[in-house]
């Protein structure tokens, strides 16, 4: 789960490290109140879970009242493309902080490292840009260090990586002090990312984080009470209905509803219709073991999605058992208006019995097909191709 | 031969007195896996269809002779049980459980480490050596006894290709799901090797997924570590940037860990990579064949 920028800063102040203060706004009038309480010049920063903001136009720097209203104004309702494409974001939330009075720009970073299996301390004097390009270009300037399961991670060992980095030698302490903090955020809240870009130096000599980026690992979310909270609030109808029914559901661009067990499968299944010229319009792993009522909720979070024009299930039963399917077919299209065509692969455990509850049921709009790969080609047929 | 399961296992379960835990246990028993003993605290003495049930997995051990577990604890007390695991003397340690925090992995994944405990998963399926042992949650009647080994990140598409492969007349001489999560136990490297070392496996199919690097790094080793061939199917074409689905592993942090970069990194070590599991299946048949 990402966290908001405002979201990471509230995580990092409760473990001490210096973050502007500021105020969240849903409107143009919570915004420029905000930035009266505050004062001038103070940020305006659009709240959304994605890199190149500033670039985008989603954070500016109000020297008044009237530049805050016309900033909020033009930030609040805008959309943001990432980077690479992602998106676009819906601004609708800024966050309000002082301005900053900026003497230096830092990077620094805790990350989990997959293949190591280690936290990863990244820290480099060459803030505030990009830092992928950083690490491209003069790979130097980006120090990255392990931190040692074994030992504690103290300011002396941190103070170790700030000096590689070739950071401001009067600083060093007070950086070495932040990265210690960002580890132990890392493993308190269950963090694995944290990013700040930039940290800063203020000209009163201060280490300062002006940004948040954080991942928190949902699976320890039950020993979070207050970061689960934020993990209940999902803006997209689809994922948030698929939420509440309990199945793992992710929203996609294109027209062919996507139905299949196991999270591999589920993804070669996306790969598959892509293959064969179609456009998933998600991606939903019904898990191992699903029973009929999963797939009546399935079918209807996936027809809830108005863009679907046909559906493809697509089933191998090794735990799940292809009978409970078919009954949950048939359940489901007693129940809702489907409207769709709906392509249906049956293998693996139970095969049979499924397919002749289907093959009894005689549903109009019901297409079977004995392999991934037809059934994909069919779907897409009947999709009427890409959308 | 086979690995890491066979005729040599003597299975502890911890969790058999579970509904899971006694299902799938009791499942495993009837492929004939020696199950000798369950293990859930305040229950020892107690019995499950024939199972002797121990307070602890070390009792178990002294008194059954297991000597590899499987964890079928819930989430939130899975990393302790697979502490506890490694602490009593079993050789392997087969984690089923999904939804492990990864921090809480980590400490264990160096523990396992440390101790020179093969630890499996967690989030897998388990390891099935076809007509010797099954460990885990492997639908057994997809897979024949043969000579290729696989290595997976995900259950159900392993069903899937072992199932085309059994279709085509090529069988298995173990299937090994290493699990999704960003901390397993073992990653592909660790199996590969054991399938070069493994007399009776002559080719190698690898199912690997987006998110991390680990197929990457398995690429690198293939080229310099392992004379057997390999093929490989790998999941996630189409996953959008940033998006999670499913697995905690299948996260995609910029460009590195995309399906195309992990299919580059393969070919570009001369494993050949299917496009679809039937294509992958089809590939390791024929070069099977052909050799």
């Amino acid at each position: 789960m990402d966290l908001l920028e405002y979201q990471g800063k509230q995580l990092f102040a409760k473990h001490g490290v210096a973050v502007p203060s500021g105020e969240v706004a849903k409107t143009v009038e919570e915004a420029v109140a905000a930035a009266e309480e505050i004062g001038y010049p103070c940020a305006i920063k659009a709240q959304v879970l994605i890199g190149g903001r500033g670039k985008a136009g989603g954070i500016k720097i109000a020297a008044d009242a009237a530049q805050a209203r016309e900033y909020a104004d033009a930030i609040l309702g805008m959309d943001i493309v990432g980077p690479h494409g992602e998106g676009p974001f819906r601004v609708d939330q800024v966050w309000v902080e002082g301005g900053s009075d900026i003497a230096a720009e830092y990077y620094a970073s805790v990350i989990l490292d997959r293949g190591e299996k280690k936290l990863l301390a990244m820290v480099s004097s060459q803030g505030g840009m990009d830092i992928e390009a950083v690490a491209a270009e003069s790979p130097d300037a980006l120090v990255k260090r392990h931190i040692d399961p074994t030992r504690e991670f103290d300011v002396a060992a941190a103070r170790e990586i700030i000096d590689a980095a070739g950071l401001d030698e009067d600083i060093g302490d007070q950086a070495a002090e932040v990265l210690v903090k960002l580890a132990e955020v890392a493993r308190s809240e269950d963090a694995s990312l944290i990013e700040v870009n930039p940290l800063i130096v203020t000209s009163a000599r201060e280490v300062v984080a002006l940004d948040a980026k954080v991942t928190i690992d949902g699976n320890a979310l039950y020993r979070h009470q207050d970061l689960a909270e934020i993990a209940d609030t999902v803006d997209d109808p689809q994922e948030q209905m698929a939420k509440e029914k309990g199945l793992t559901y992710v929203k996609l661009d294109g027209n062919v509803g996507i139905l299949a067990n196991g999270a591999g499968l589920c993804m070669s299944t996306l790969d598959v219709v892509a293959q064969a010229g179609g456009a998933p319009a998600n991606f939903l792993d019904a898990g191992g073991g699903s029973k009929a009522e999963a797939i009546v909720n399935a079918l209807e979070v996936i027809t809830s999605d108005e863009k679907v024009t046909a559906i493809l299930f697509n089933i191998f039963g090794g735990i799940t058992r292809c009978d409970e399917i078919a009954k949950g077919i048939v359940t489901a299209s007693g129940q809702l208006d489907l409207g769709v065509p709906l392509v249906v692969r049956l293998d693996g455990t139970n095969s049979e019995e499924g397919l002749a509850i289907l093959a009894e049921a005689n549903l109009p709009n019901l297409h079977q097909e004995k392999t991934m790969l037809d059934a994909a080609r069919r779907v897409v047929e009947l999709a009427g191709g890409a959308s | 031969m086979s690995i890491i399961v066979g005729e040599q296992t003597k299975l502890v379960v911890s969790g058999l007195t579970g509904r899971e835990g006694s299902f799938h246990g009791l499942r495993n028993r009837a492929y004939g896996t020696d199950l000798v003993a369950g293990v859930t605290p305040g229950k020892g003495g107690q019995d499950v269809e024939g199972v002797p049930i121990f307070d602890t997995i070390e009792e178990s051990v002294e008194a059954a002779g297991a000597n590899t577990s499987m964890i079928f604890v819930p989430a939130r007390f899975a990393a302790p049980a697979i502490d506890e695991a490694i602490d009593s003397g079993v050789e392997t340690v087969i984690a089923i459980t999904e939804g492990i925090p990864v921090l809480d992995m980590l400490n264990t994944y160096w523990k396992a480490k440390e101790a020179g405990v093969r630890l499996i998963g967690p989030n897998c399926p388990g390891v099935l050596s076809p007509g010797k042992a099954n460990v885990g949650i492997i639908p057994a009647q997809f897979f024949d006894p043969g000579s290729i080994g696989v290595v997976s990140k995900s259950g159900t598409l392993t069903y899937q290709i072992g199932n085309e492969l059994k279709q085509a007349g090529a069988g298995n001489s173990s299937i090994v799901g290493i699990g999704g999560d960003p901390i397993v136990g073992s990653d592909f490297i660790d199996i590969l090797t054991m399938y070069e070392a493994d007399p009776d496996t002559e080719l190698i199919v690898m199912v690997g997924e987006i998110g991390g690097d680990a197929e990457e790094r398995a690429a690198e080793f293939i080229s310099s570590e392992v004379s057997k061939p390999v093929v490989a199917y790998i999941a996630g074409f189409t996953a959008p940037p940033g998006k999670q689905m499913g697995h905690a592993g299948a996260i995609i942090s910029g460009s590195s860990g995309t399906a195309q970069a992990k299919k580059d990194a393969l070919e570009a070590k001369g494993v050949r990579v299917g496009q679809s599991p039937t294509e992958a299946a089809a590939i390791a048949v024929e070069v099977l064949r052909g050799s």
